[in-house]
């Protein structure tokens, strides 16, 4: 019984961290650009979260879609203002535009937010679901289903649908992809709002679990690139599977072994198996 | 960031006040107008809200000292403006901030003392902070005083310029073991207990203590558990101590962390009889607000109490409630009666030469009536420990904690076991 609940535990986490990957493994894909400031968008979706519940008392479907929604928007601004014109530039540019943007957006939260500890309120996902003895936190949960639901929609959009092929269009050649009459920018644009989007969505969800600061991001992000590298560059299927994985491991490992040694067994094992895949879980080579 | 250079202006500037003060023979003494003390504390980071707390902590302390504040009665350097024997030199604050990190607050440490030239350096939360900071400041022959860091190893290693005013590891675990010993004498089954310690400095060395001393008292220790405080997840932890069900659970951890500690006993449906936290993370403004519905009875230590409308301490928490908008909390109260002895020992030097302010230090006599802290006084053995300092026990009911152990000094009923989320 109390293996069932590790494991269970170990899915609820990876659930998280598959949905914490989801936004950060579509700009991967679609334009081989590293988000750094990933993290930080995943932090403003907790605070707009926080703000929604405060200021217009809504349930979690509402502060969920709004967090979703401003996030939306923030991403494609960030498109416009700053990622449009460093992708001109260097590649070390391109890393550091990013670099840039999360520590503005940390500190500027700092500013705002003031580097207290803050939790949501109680809500309605604030339960706990007893299976038979097995303990499911309702936030995990919703969390879980979530990152499936997230998972799912953003691969039929890129695969079934005509905005997916043509924002795949432009990811494999920008030129070419002009020349069909696809406007890159808008795309691209597109882009980032759904990564942002879905960063803000998981936000607003992990802000139903966790007690955050305005520096959470770094403590996510970390485990997020091992994702989205261990399930694939830009799969977002393989980062949903790479999360669950890693949740296992490190609920097995901080069980049987301890806490401290939980990230050891998850890193060993990450290096190993870039050792013999590089191109990760359901990458393509 | 304040920075001290001489350029053409601030000598002229200088030389010009210098002549006036002659000419004019205002000025008592050659004594410094101001005082500077360095501060380095966590302001941003992962405990950046106790950094915070802290540094409004230190400029109501600051406020307390330059300002006339007749209404506190005997506390230390209050009624009078400034440190009297300096001429009433005023002091002035300089904040550096190390965002957690020992390296970082090692070379912040260095650029107070060369490029600032601070009379004093104050600090620094985290005790792995405090190690690296004090030890450039032994270098140096600057003054260092520990606000509120507990490892032991902070004091000990032979330093001359370092000082803690606040309780350590000893201390407390002291403490804990009576606490033990007397619930036992209650009758309250406590057959094993558990630790569970975020595994830096302050974590590790306040539960090797603990772990020592229960050793040393026949108190079965049935587990002890470190990990990382910046850790997303504690539910194999929580699995853990439900597996091996001990009686009371001591939690040194900081804030983030806690606050995830006692979500997941609740979701996990694991309550122990009785969990104990050891201050930092359970005295955080943020704690409470957090988990007051699913932690109802959980324990904590504090030598910090409000007290009753019209004392000292509980005119204090008005002004600090005032400037933050909340109660002052057990660490940033430790926090200041720290900073208090540095300044009565400024103001003992009657000067800025670091030998005797530390002399001064060395020689600090302050009594209770003098404290704003439930200490039995402020006295620094060979080591720049005060040998003074204890602590209460407190208990979470409601919204607040209110003084529960030892009798003598409690102002409510001690209930065991704790109620968490069952009312």
């Amino acid at each position: 019984m109390l293996l069932a609940q590790v494991i269970v535990g170990g899915l609820l986490l990876g659930a998280i961290y598959a949905l914490f990957s989801a936004g950060l493994t579509l700009i991967w894909g679609m334009m081989n650009f590293i988000n750094f400031a990933h993290g930080e968008f995943v932090m403003l979706g907790m605070y707009f979260a926080l703000l929604t519940v405060l200021w217009v008392h809504g349930g979690p479907a509402v502060f969920t879609l709004a967090a979703a929604l401003l996030l939306f928007l923030a991403g494609v601004v960030v498109y416009f203002a700053l990622v449009r014109h460093v992708l001109r530039g260097p590649m070390l540019a391109q890393i550091l535009s990013t670099f840039g943007l999360a520590l503005l957006l940390r500190y500027t939260a700092f500013w705002i937010f003031s580097a207290n500890v803050v939790s949501l309120p109680q809500t309605s996902l604030s339960g706990v679901v007893n299976l038979g003895g097995i303990f499911m936190p309702l936030p995990h949960l919703v969390a879980g289903l979530a990152a499936a639901a997230l998972t799912l929609a953003l691969h039929v959009l890129l695969t079934r649908t005509s905005i997916g092929s043509r924002l795949l269009a432009v990811a494999e050649d920008r030129r070419a992809a002009m020349l069909m009459g696809i406007r890159p920018d808008r795309m691209q644009a597109i882009a980032w709002g759904l990564a942002a989007g879905s960063a803000g969505l998981a936000g607003a969800l992990m802000a139903t679990a966790y007690p955050w600061s305005p520096s959470v991001g770094e403590t996510f992000v970390l485990t997020a690139f091992v994702v989205v590298t261990l399930g694939g560059f830009g799969s977002v299927l393989g980062a949903m599977l790479a999360g669950l994985i890693i949740g296992i491991i490190q609920a097995l490992s901080a069980f049987y072994l301890g806490a401290i040694y939980k990230d050891v067994v998850v890193y060993a094992l990450f290096v190993a198996l870039l050792w013999f895949r590089p191109q990760g879980l359901m990458g393509k080579a | 960031m304040t920075n001290h250079r001489v350029n053409r202006r601030s000598l002229l500037l200088t030389g010009a006040a210098a002549a006036a003060s002659l000419a004019t023979r205002v000025s008592p003494s050659l004594a410094a107008d101001t005082v500077t003390v360095g501060v380095v504390e966590p302001l941003t980071g992962n405990a950046a809200a106790a950094g915070q707390a802290a540094k409004a902590a230190l400029e109501l302390a600051v406020d307390i000292i330059n300002n006339p504040h007749p209404e506190l009665g005997n506390l230390t350097l209050a009624a009078m403006a400034g440190l009297p024997n300096l001429g009433g030199a005023k002091l002035k604050l300089i904040f550096a901030d190390h965002q957690g990190n020992p390296s970082l607050a090692q070379q912040l440490a260095l650029r107070l003392i060369t490029q600032d030239h601070v009379n004093a350096l104050f600090g620094a939360y985290q005790s792995s902070c405090s190690f690296t900071a004090t030890a450039v400041a032994e270098r140096h022959g600057i003054p260092f005083m520990v606000g509120e860091s507990a490892a032991a190893n902070i004091t000990g290693r032979g330093f001359k310029w370092v000082f803690r005013g606040t309780p350590i590891a000893s201390d407390y675990a002291r403490t804990y073991m009576r606490f033990v010993a007397d619930m036992k004498k209650r009758g309250v089954k406590i057959d094993s207990i558990a630790l569970v310690n975020e595994n830096t400095d302050y974590g590790t060395s306040v539960a090797d203590t603990v772990q020592e001393a229960a050793k040393k008292e026949n108190v079965p220790v049935a587990l002890r558990i470190p990990y990382s405080a910046s850790t997303t997840d504690v539910s194999a932890q929580v699995l853990q101590l439900k597996e091996k069900n001990p009686d009371l659970v001591i939690f040194i951890s900081y804030t983030a962390d806690s606050i995830l500690y006692i979500k997941t006993l609740r979701n996990l449906n694991y309550l122990p009889p009785m969990v104990l936290g050891d201050d930092s993370g359970f005295s955080d403004p943020s704690f409470i607000p957090a988990i007051a519905d699913i932690g109802q009875g959980l324990m904590n230590r504090s030598a910090w109490a409000i007290g009753k409308p019209g004392s000292t301490t509980y005119k204090i928490n008005e002004m600090y409630k005032a400037k933050t908008g909340r109660d002052l909390d057990d660490t940033s109260g430790r926090d200041m009666q720290s900073f208090f002895a540095l300044a009565d020992a400024l103001n003992r030097a009657g000067s800025t030469d670091p030998e005797k302010i530390r002399v001064a230090l060395t020689k600090t006599d302050l009594k209770p009536d003098q404290l704003m802290m439930g200490y039995e006084g402020v006295r620094f053995d060979q080591t720049g420990q005060n040998v003074l300092a204890s602590t209460y026990l407190i208990q979470l009911k409601g919204k607040t904690y209110e003084l529960v152990w030892p009798d003598n000094a409690a102002t409510a009923k001690l209930d065991w076991p704790m109620k968490g989320w069952k009312q």
